[in-house]
């Protein structure tokens, strides 16, 4: 109990007047970025940065980390009313978030993605709060076999559910590895796949594909489909955003289902989208409704936001006891605690209580206080849904053109995320599914050098994958949950072998 | 009248050689950006961030200026972006030795011919590190260890600095390991508290917290003297206590990394002339002393034909490794 103690103590740290003043502050300025195009957490965390060097640590890490909480929230408004995801962990929030909004529920899905994330968040904190010690021995048993192995759980999670074809599948996936070879490759540092465009030695940002993919391609679908006007006649009513909220204790077993993934994502270094994408892809194959997921499920928003919002939070820990950031923001956050004279690293946790436990109880206010003001900007947001399509597809336009360059002034982004428009227009049209690809692109070189790695260990041997207990237990999940629908098909076929399913899933994934 | 004009003549004669060598010398006119050729919180990307820090609060340019990471493709990105913005004065490209090591090893569309250089700043060091329990006491004892068993060394990026040293300890030392690549040095000193490495040869600032925290500890310094004397890292040693390699039986006698500042290609002797100055500035400050000391480098300032020395020894001494190990494109 000492850890409650030093938490009590932390909550002396947090809980002051200006402190709340600067988690208010950071939060409203974190929504701004969050929802801003191409500006983002990293971005907006960067550019506060340089203000923080006068402030007290502890200050300064509470203005950085509230931002942080509230440019998550505000990614998730992009991803809902867009179709825009601005971080790779809120693209699963797109399936079913986008569906419902375009259906006239944009206050709904806002209102349950901000309420289930606020719900993953806590449990992530209270996680950090109580195992802290455990769980930075956990971070330092993965070696690079046990990273692979949990990336194939995370593909295997996603892969093997229904929906489209496998062989669609494959192919997507094997598209989206090739896209995430671009550039230098870390294991042999040669250059690969960059056909003579020297740019393209910094291979291909994951923000550029996904505002293609999914904005632009979205558009050319919808233009075509619908041109005349669309807007969604969405009535602005408050008491529906605490309804929602107060819905979401219905799906307990799907929040609880997530919030677990997501700790363990964020523990294991598999990160926030890994997370994401594997409540997602679980969630679709356990949940009773799991057909109609890609339609505006309800389920659908709760499990990726809920283990994005839990893993995001527990990833900090192994941030600041082991000094490897999980995400792009945690990396800018790092360069701050160095530059404040605070060493991110095993001894943190004993040189700098203040700070840390400061910082953790600052979590749990934090999250209060952006998930307040989040849920109440909540019909500002929905009330975007009534502007007429006309107007809006200009914007997404300028969105996607002013996001994708501003991610290192390259025109040659803006280029590629209007080809990546055309390619994920293709899909659609094609009913090729843009999960995989996309899950292939942010993950695919991370796991490609993991396996890598592992075979130079092992002198390539794939004993290595069965080594120990940790490594051997996630490989044969992952392979079990690859197995699981062939099996169910297999059994299906066998009791009646002659019907045939002439109603195939429309949607998608 | 008379008293009068005199003062006016003396007061424009003032003026006039106050402006002068303003006149004379090249200034900024529009914000001048920072590229750091690494992602947010690696050590290159924090020294651009210190310099902007030192130059904004020192008032040192009256022009702002802007940091911006192009750390793609171990850094490349930030360099061809240099190449490609010749002629520019209002790009710093902030790099390490990778300007001139990266060109000899993959076929990335840069040589640093293709920059201006401006200075060397700052040294890092390499140190050979091993877990805190691993047996050997001495850089002596691992290499026993390491001729008899295989042993697993890790390292940032491939045949870049971290490998060309591995290569070497194994050519000086007679022995084999197999060198493992990671993304960057943070995420090696993970892998080796967590046991899943031998050894690596981190920069004192990448192993810091973890030798604090009692999961590895340096047994050598690539260096022909031990590092100055400074605050204790752990209860009993700091970094003045580490032997040199050479000391223990490891004959490398000096291995470092210089931290390094380019403009792109094209640009004026004038305005090359102005950043020179610019960074010695920053090195005369306090806040530079303490950057150094927090990040446990090395005080060092080459410019001009003392820089160019430094990079043609480092080259041909780079290129002889990389031939004898192949690595070297054609």
């Amino acid at each position: 109990m000492d850890n409650l103690a030093e938490l009590l103590h932390g909550f002396t740290i947090a809980v002051t007047v200006p402190h709340l003043a600067l988690m208010a502050v950071g939060v409203l300025l974190g929504i701004l970025v969050g929802v801003l195009p191409g500006l983002g957490a990293p971005n907006g965390v960067s550019l506060l940065l340089p203000l923080t060097f006068g402030m007290q640590p502890v200050s300064a890490i509470i203005l950085l980390s509230s931002m942080y909480w509230g440019a998550l929230f505000g990614g998730s408004v992009t991803s809902i009313l867009f179709n825009i995801p601005g971080e790779p962990s809120s693209v699963a929030t797109t399936f079913d978030g986008y569906p419902m909004a375009r259906d006239g529920r944009p206050t709904t899905a806002l209102a349950t993605a901000f309420g289930s994330a606020a719900f993953g968040a806590l449990i992530g904190v209270i996680l950090i709060t109580f195992l802290a010690s455990w769980v930075a021995q956990v971070a330092l048993a993965f070696g690079p076999a046990e990273y692979f192995a949990v990336y194939f759980l995370a593909f295997a999670s996603f892969v093997g559910m229904g929906g489209a074809a496998p062989i669609k599948t494959v192919v997507a996936l094997a598209i989206g590895f090739a896209i995430a070879a671009i550039g230098i490759d870390t294991v042999s540092g040669s250059v690969r796949l960059t056909m003579g465009v020297d740019e393209l030695v910094k291979g291909v940002s994951f923000v550029v594909a996904v505002m293609g993919l999914f904005g632009i391609g979205e558009l050319l679908v919808a233009v075509e489909e619908e041109f005349h006007a669309r807007a969604v006649s969405s009535k602005i009513d408050w008491r529906e955003v605490f309804r929602a909220v107060g819905r979401l204790p219905r799906h307990g077993v799907a929040l609880l289902r997530s919030a677990a993934i997501g700790c363990w994502m964020g523990i294991t270094p598999g990160g926030p989208t890994a997370a994401s994408f594997m409540s997602y892809g679980i969630a679709r194959r356990f949940s009773r409704r799991g057909r109609h997921f890609g339609t505006g499920e309800v389920e659908g928003i709760i499990s990726p936001e809920t283990a994005d919002h839990a893993a995001g939070t527990s990833a900090l820990l192994p941030m600041l006891s082991l000094g490897i950031p999980g995400s792009a923001t945690a990396a800018v956050m790092m360069g701050g605690l160095m530059i404040w004279g605070l060493n991110p690293g095993p001894m943190l946790f004993v040189d700098s209580k203040d700070f840390v436990w400061g910082l953790i109880a600052s979590m749990y206010v934090g999250n209060i206080v952006a998930v307040a003001l989040v849920l109440l900007t909540v019909p500002v947001f929905a009330a975007l849904m009534r502007i007429p399509f006309v107007v809006i597809a200009p914007l997404i336009v300028i969105i996607c053109v002013v996001g994708a360059y501003s991610v290192s002034n390259s025109y040659l982004d803006v280029v590629m995320m209007l080809g990546f428009g055309v390619v994920g227009y293709l899909f659609k049209k094609l009913f090729y599914p843009l999960a995989p690809l996309v899950l292939a692109i942010v993950i695919g070189d991370k796991a490609e050098d993991a396996f890598r790695q592992s075979m130079l260990i092992s002198k390539g041997s794939l004993g290595i994958f069965f080594a120990n207990k940790l490594v051997t237990c996630l490989i044969v999940g992952g392979i079990a949950l690859l197995l699981l629908p062939l099996v169910l098909q297999l059994a299906r076929l066998w009791r009646k072998p002659a019907i045939d399913t002439p109603a195939q899933e429309k949607v998608i994934i | 009248m008379g008293r009068t004009s005199t003062f006016l003549l003396s007061a424009a004669i003032a003026v006039l050689v106050g402006t002068m060598p303003a006149l004379a010398a090249w200034q900024p006119q529009k914000p001048i950006e920072f590229v750091a050729t690494a992602g947010p919180g690696g050590g290159t990307d924090n020294l651009a961030r210190a310099v902007q820090n030192i130059i904004t609060k020192h008032k040192l340019t009256e022009q702002p200026i802007v940091v911006v990471n192009k750390g793609g493709g171990s850094g490349a990105e930030g360099y061809v972006y240099g190449k490609a913005s010749a002629g520019d004065p209002y790009k710093v490209i902030f790099g390490t030795s990778n300007a001139w090591q990266q060109p000899l090893v993959s076929k990335v569309a840069f040589n640093y011919t293709d920059l201006t250089p401006i200075a060397a700043m700052a040294q890092d060091e390499f140190l050979l590190w091993v877990k805190q329990d691993a047996p050997y006491k001495t850089a002596g004892d691992y290499l026993k260890a390491a001729a008899s068993g295989e042993f697993k060394m890790g390292g940032a990026q491939s045949k870049d600095t971290d490998e060309v040293l591995t290569r070497m300890i194994e050519k000086a030392g007679k022995v084999k390991l197999t060198y493992i690549p990671f993304k960057s040095g943070a995420e090696t000193a993970v892998q080796l508290a967590g046991g899943h490495l031998d050894s690596h040869v981190n920069n004192p600032s990448e192993s810091l917290g973890q030798w604090r925290g009692g999961t590895q500890r340096p047994l050598c310094v690539f260096s022909p003297k031990r590092l100055p004397q400074g605050p204790k890292v752990t209860a009993t040693e700091g970094w003045s206590d580490v032997p040199t390699c050479v000391e223990q039986g490891l004959d490398i006698k000096q291995y470092e990394q210089p931290r390094t500042v380019w403009l792109p290609g094209k640009v004026t002797p004038e305005q090359a002339a102005f950043y020179v100055d610019l960074m010695r500035k920053v090195q005369a400050t306090p806040e530079w002393k303490d950057y150094i000391e927090k990040t446990s480098q090395v005080d060092t300032f080459l410019t001009g034909a003392e820089f160019d020395k430094f990079i043609k020894e480092d080259l041909e001494h780079v290129k002889q490794v990389a031939g004898e190990q192949g690595w070297l494109v054609k």
